[in-house]
């Protein structure tokens, strides 16, 4: 496969939420609004990105039966530094998802990549595999948190459309569920048609 | 380069190394981070007090004092806002543990004479979008220039005066809990003038 294809195919072909259904707890919960989307979305493709490289590197040191908690350790630092600078210089950012960030650990997407790509691959393809599936769970998350958003609380990325309340199951953990159901069916029936 | 076999020794030491370069690196950003996040706690308390009090020329943090809550270990941390060294209001961090997703933390501004200047909200684990709301200013207004000797701070649905954000009644009746912890704290220990 090719670099480019490696980076393409988080986005529609493979995409950690629409397609895999993985990480499906930062999905459902963080994506009340497609500003939350966003930053959880760069935060996970950061983590994504730094593990994919450490792992690919460090694959061949680590013995097969405690890969696992290997790769665990070095996720959790990814996470924990995030945590750390976001909340020294984006102490705004920090306010809004400081609660989520620790959930990056146990997304079963970061973990998942580690295990299935950058454990077998060289560095270059797992750099573009992790930035191309950390994107694509951007993609997805945005989409999300904007459609429960505009519904939700009639507003776009913080910006209030109509001086109304909107429709408040959509705000509430259920209106994930449906958003998220006909999203993936939206996104099947494109596959299954293209 | 082949793998490595899982004996013990190779499965020891190589968890032993993972771990200990984790951990160095770890130590290292929290060592770096460590000024930053204090630097920007500080500036977030400073806002907090300057949003809930008048104009002061004084140092609030610098003569913050505690309060004993009634009935328990804790107690409260006032920051006196003065004028001239008159006092003007007093900026209380107070809390309640009974908000949906555990304790909510407010600084109360409150005058001398216990009157409600303005809320700030400083912590929460509250539902983004219901609980959140507390934090607007349509909701805190019906508590700007209350004196809860009159007003009754318990929403509606407990026959008080507070009316409750949709959604949200939980993290009504926490907030307005915390602000009367604060009220209660502040009139029987705090400083008056």
């Amino acid at each position: 496969m090719s670099n480019m294809q490696n980076f393409s195919k988080g986005f529609f072909k493979e995409n950690a939420v629409f397609v895999q259904l993985l990480g499906m707890c930062p999905t459902l919960g963080v994506t009340t609004t497609a500003f939350n989307g966003l930053g959880m979305g760069l935060a996970t493709t950061f983590v994504l990105l730094m593990s994919n490289i450490v792992v690919s590197l460090i694959k061949s040191f680590i013995p097969d039966k405690v890969r696992i908690p290997a790769y665990i350790v070095v996720i959790a630092s990814f996470v924990t530094i995030v945590d750390l600078v976001m909340a020294g210089y984006l102490p705004e950012l920090h306010e809004n998802l400081g609660l989520f960030i620790p959930l990056i650990v146990v997304n079963c997407l970061v973990l998942g990549r580690a295990e299935a790509f950058a454990s077998k691959n060289g560095l270059i393809p797992s750099v573009f595999d992790g930035l191309g599936m950390g994107l694509g769970f951007s993609m997805a998350l945005v989409m999300l948190g904007g459609i429960r958003e505009l519904l939700g609380s009639l507003s776009v990325f913080g910006i209030q459309l109509i001086d109304m309340d909107g429709i408040l199951l959509f705000i509430l953990p259920p209106g994930a569920f449906i958003a998220l159901g006909f999203l993936i069916a939206f996104i099947n029936h494109l596959r299954k048609t293209t | 380069m082949a793998k490595k076999e899982s004996t013990l020794f190779n499965m020891v030491s190589s968890l032993v190394v993972v771990t200990l370069v984790a951990s160095t690196a770890l130590g290292y950003v929290y060592e770096l981070t460590k000024g930053p996040i204090a630097v920007a706690k500080l500036a977030k308390k400073i806002k907090a007090i300057d949003e809930v009090v008048v104009e002061y020329d004084n140092n609030p943090v610098d003569e913050m004092y505690k309060i004993p809550i009634d009935g328990s270990q804790d107690s409260l941390e006032v920051y006196p806002a003065k004028k001239g060294g008159k006092l003007m209001a007093s900026a209380i961090r107070s809390f309640s543990p009974k908000g949906y997703g555990g304790h909510v933390w407010l600084m109360v501004g409150l005058f001398p004479d216990g009157n409600i200047n303005n809320i700030a909200v400083l912590e929460h684990k509250e539902t983004p979008g219901l609980g959140t709301k507390m934090g607007d200013t349509e909701f805190k207004n019906q508590y700007i220039g209350q004196n809860p000797e009159s007003f009754n701070l318990k929403v509606e649905k407990d026959g008080g005066d507070v009316d409750a954000l949709t959604g949200a009644t939980i993290t009504s009746r926490a907030f307005s809990q915390a602000t009367q912890l604060a009220f209660d704290t502040y009139m029987k220990g705090g400083q008056h003038e």
